[in-house]
């Protein structure tokens, strides 16, 4: 019986071990990432579409996250290229460097890790200060200095910008500007502030589309405080040597995309809704391929979605379990796993995904150690509290048998808690199913993946596209955990409701 | 068969047995006396392995018990306890079956012996696919008391095994129990608060207080001589019937 227990330990570690193995192939196709905004997912299709020009075909993990996840990304080699910003280079990713950063010292340093940065696209997407065309011919304001002359102008900026060294803080400071409204709200929202009268001035991105559709005057920098942001492609040397089709792919784009030409790619995405890649193939003259319809891409996502969060609660409930069964038996360790597990769960979704990446790269594996870390609580604390909360007569009775502790384990103990325990995978299942949906955010794919483009883009079709699947799949796991607890409890059990 | 020597046994600081020492002879029937926490369970649960002495030495066939023998001891001894300790998620034949099956008996031999102890305790066969909740209150002893007898052990611990049984069922089973016993020729231990059902039943009794030996002897000698004044209390503690001539009012 000893030797039963261990076998199926061992075959459930064995599983872990597989599932991990293979989650960890290196992929034979080059990928290039994007950020969680639209221009960054346009520029990515760019790449996709000129490469495939060019005879290769390249992944595009679209929306991954910020720019530290995207630059770790690189730097561990789940991506092989990026669109990233010269000014987030040296502000930010850079920061380290003496300032300011000579186009020599940022390259040395970039292959000192291993990567390269491609000549200027073409544009340059860096903070500006907008005022509405109109008020700023009544006001005659053409510059940021001259803002200092209408200090009851209202600011309205975004919190990112109020919150970067490089934003309004230094701002402020180089211009001598004491405005007497400041407020700070999130980006999407400035536009309609200004549009509704609600405020006078926000930062923008100079490449918004709303610039031009909200008639948006961009002030002069006369004093140089912004850093330049010229577009480049950031990449591994080490993929450039093994792909020279993208890094000929990455050159041919550079220096053909322009300011107006930028803003009114952003502005057929962000205005019109029209697709990312039916806007880039436009934009190069050529068909979109890889284009998939609604059912297939449903049943993509679901696939996706369904292997997160199965084989992260596999995981889950191969260690849970028995760390369960351990906790119920020695409360002492049973205290410091739960009050780990409670800890694990604190930590927010977003920050654990950040976590893993260093750890794990991108794609499928961080998110399944992150749903697998959320679901040990649910399991292992109902797996204690299911065999430690088991009527004493029946503990002394099991124990005066004279069986070993594996068969009363396995024959008395676990099958009386089996409800407690049912009751946490299924609790664990259904919080998956719902934060599987962040997985999108580091390209692990799901249903997350329609919801976060329909958030930026502010479409509610889209975000319904994965939201309703995501609340149907929740359900179904509901269900089907019913009918299992239904299922493994004996019927000697389900009497006691019946009497 | 089973001996304690200068026993004491805590839990925090109530002392549950103090300095005993006692003898139970192989194939003899003896009842543990007392009130509620005199120390009599904990008799039990020593013989067993489920709690070892803090001093002193309890011996199965001479043999100390200890965590590492413990097993093998309780596969020796047959334990019943109060509400039976079924396993409900378990019918009665399955939870029969459970120390049989994982010493490998073979089904015919564990149905055999199944049928041969529902005999012996009067249990319908019809009963034996039921599951404990679908049983009475004296059914469900009757299997704990088959479930204890499974595998033949020397020797039987009976925990109050009636305790919770209303009186016309319980009458019925102490004499079945006495009938038994002495059918069996084991080696018992019948823990009980209740004087004549341990006088009925066995014929030794052990008085217990605060974890002490007050009197052990026969029935007899514990009625007409008691040790001391609460043996003569704990004796006289039992109403007796109405007189005769105690008028009904009509």
């Amino acid at each position: 019986m000893r030797s039963r227990l261990g076998k199926v330990l061992c075959a459930l570690a064995f599983t872990g071990v597989l599932v991990a193995g293979l989650a960890a192939t290196p992929s034979e196709t080059p990928i290039v990432g994007s950020k969680d905004f639209t221009e960054s997912i346009i520029l990515g299709e760019l790449l996709r579409l000129e490469a495939s020009r060019e005879g290769l075909k390249l992944d595009h993990r679209r929306a991954m996250g910020g720019s530290a996840i995207l630059w770790q990304a690189l730097r561990v080699g789940s991506i092989d290229a990026y669109p990233e910003y010269t000014g987030t280079l040296t502000q930010e990713l850079l920061a380290q460097l003496p300032q300011p950063v000579s186009l020599e010292a940022l390259t040395r340093a970039l292959s000192e890790l291993g990567l390269a940065m491609s000549s200027p696209l073409g544009f340059e997407d860096r903070y500006a200060l907008g005022v509405p065309e109109t008020l700023a011919q009544r006001l005659g304001v053409r510059t940021i200095s001259d803002l200092r002359a209408h200090p009851t102008l209202r600011f309205a900026l975004s919190n990112e910008f109020m919150s970067r060294a490089d934003g309004w803080s230094g701002l402020r400071a180089a211009y001598g500007l004491s405005p007497v409204t400041v407020r700070g709200l999130d980006h999407s929202l400035a536009y309609h502030a200004l549009g509704q009268g609600a405020a006078d001035v926000t930062d923008v991105y100079t490449t918004d589309p709303e610039v031009d559709a909200e008639h948006i005057r961009l002030l002069d920098d006369d004093r140089n405080f912004f850093p330049s942001y010229q577009a480049v492609w950031l990449y591994r040397l080490e993929s450039a040597r093994r792909w020279p089709a993208l890094e000929s792919s990455m050159q041919a784009l550079a220096g053909h995309v322009t300011l107006s030409a930028m803003r009114s790619l952003n502005a057929q995405v962000q205005l019109k809704r029209r697709p990312e890649s039916a806007v880039a193939a436009q934009f190069l003259s050529t068909t979109s391929p890889g284009e998939q319809g609604w059912g297939r891409r449903l049943a993509q996502r679901t696939r996706e979605h369904l292997a997160l969060v199965a084989v992260s609660l596999g995981l889950a409930l191969a260690l849970g379990l028995p760390l369960g069964v351990v906790a119920a038996k020695a409360p002492r360790f049973g205290r410091a796993v739960l009050g780990l597990t409670v800890v694990l769960q604190t930590i927010p979704s977003l920050a654990m995904l950040v976590f893993m990446i260093p750890l794990l790269g991108i794609g499928a594996r961080p998110a399944i150690a992150t749903l697998f870390l959320y679901s040990l609580l649910p399991i292992v604390r109902n797996t204690m509290v299911g065999l430690s909360s088991l009527p004493a007569e029946l503990i002394t009775s099991a124990a005066s048998l004279g069986l070993p502790w594996q068969v009363q384990l396995l024959r008395i103990e676990l099958p009386l808690a089996a409800r407690t325990i049912l009751a946490g995978v299924s609790t664990a299942a259904v919080i998956n199913v719902g934060t599987a949906t962040l997985g999108a955010l580091i390209g692990a794919g799901g249903y997350g993946e329609p919801i976060l483009t329909g958030i930026r883009l502010n479409n509610v079709p889209l975000i319904l596209e994965g939201a309703v699947p995501a609340a149907v799949m929740a359900l179904l796991v509901m269900g089907l955990f019913q009918w299992l607890e239904y299922l493994v409890t004996p019927r000697g059990l389900r009497l006691r409701v019946d009497a | 068969m089973f001996s304690l020597e200068h026993v004491s046994k805590r839990f925090g600081t109530f002392v549950a047995l103090e300095n005993l020492t006692l003898q139970f002879p192989s194939g003899a029937v003896t009842a543990v006396i007392g009130s509620s926490g005199s120390g009599k369970s904990t008799i039990l649960r020593l013989l067993l392995g489920l709690e070892l002495p803090d001093a002193g030495l309890v011996r199965v066939d001479g043999v100390a018990v200890s965590a590492a023998n413990r097993l093998a001891i309780r596969r020796r001894i047959g334990y019943v306890i109060q509400e039976g300790g079924l396993f409900p998620h378990l019918t009665v034949r399955d939870n029969l079956a459970l120390l049989p099956r994982h010493l490998k008996w073979s089904r015919a031999r564990i149905d055999a012996r199944t049928l041969e102890l529902a005999e012996l305790v009067e249990m319908p066969a019809s009963a034996l696919t039921r599951f404990p909740l679908e049983l009475s209150g004296g059914q469900r002893q009757r299997v704990a008391v088959m479930r204890a007898l499974m595998t033949d052990p020397p020797a039987l611990l009976l925990d109050e095994p009636l305790g919770a049984l209303d009186p016309l069922v319980r009458f019925e089973l102490q004499e079945r129990l006495r009938q038994l016993f002495r059918v069996l020729g084991k080696t018992v231990v019948l823990v009980t608060h209740d004087l004549p059902e341990a006088a009925f039943i066995a014929p030794r009794l052990v008085l217990l207080r605060a974890g002490r030996v007050i009197q052990d002897g026969t029935p007899a000698e514990l009625y007409e001589r008691p040790a001391d004044d609460f043996v003569r209390r704990f004796v006289a503690a039992y109403r007796p019937p109405p007189l005769p001539h105690s008028k009904v009012s009509s």
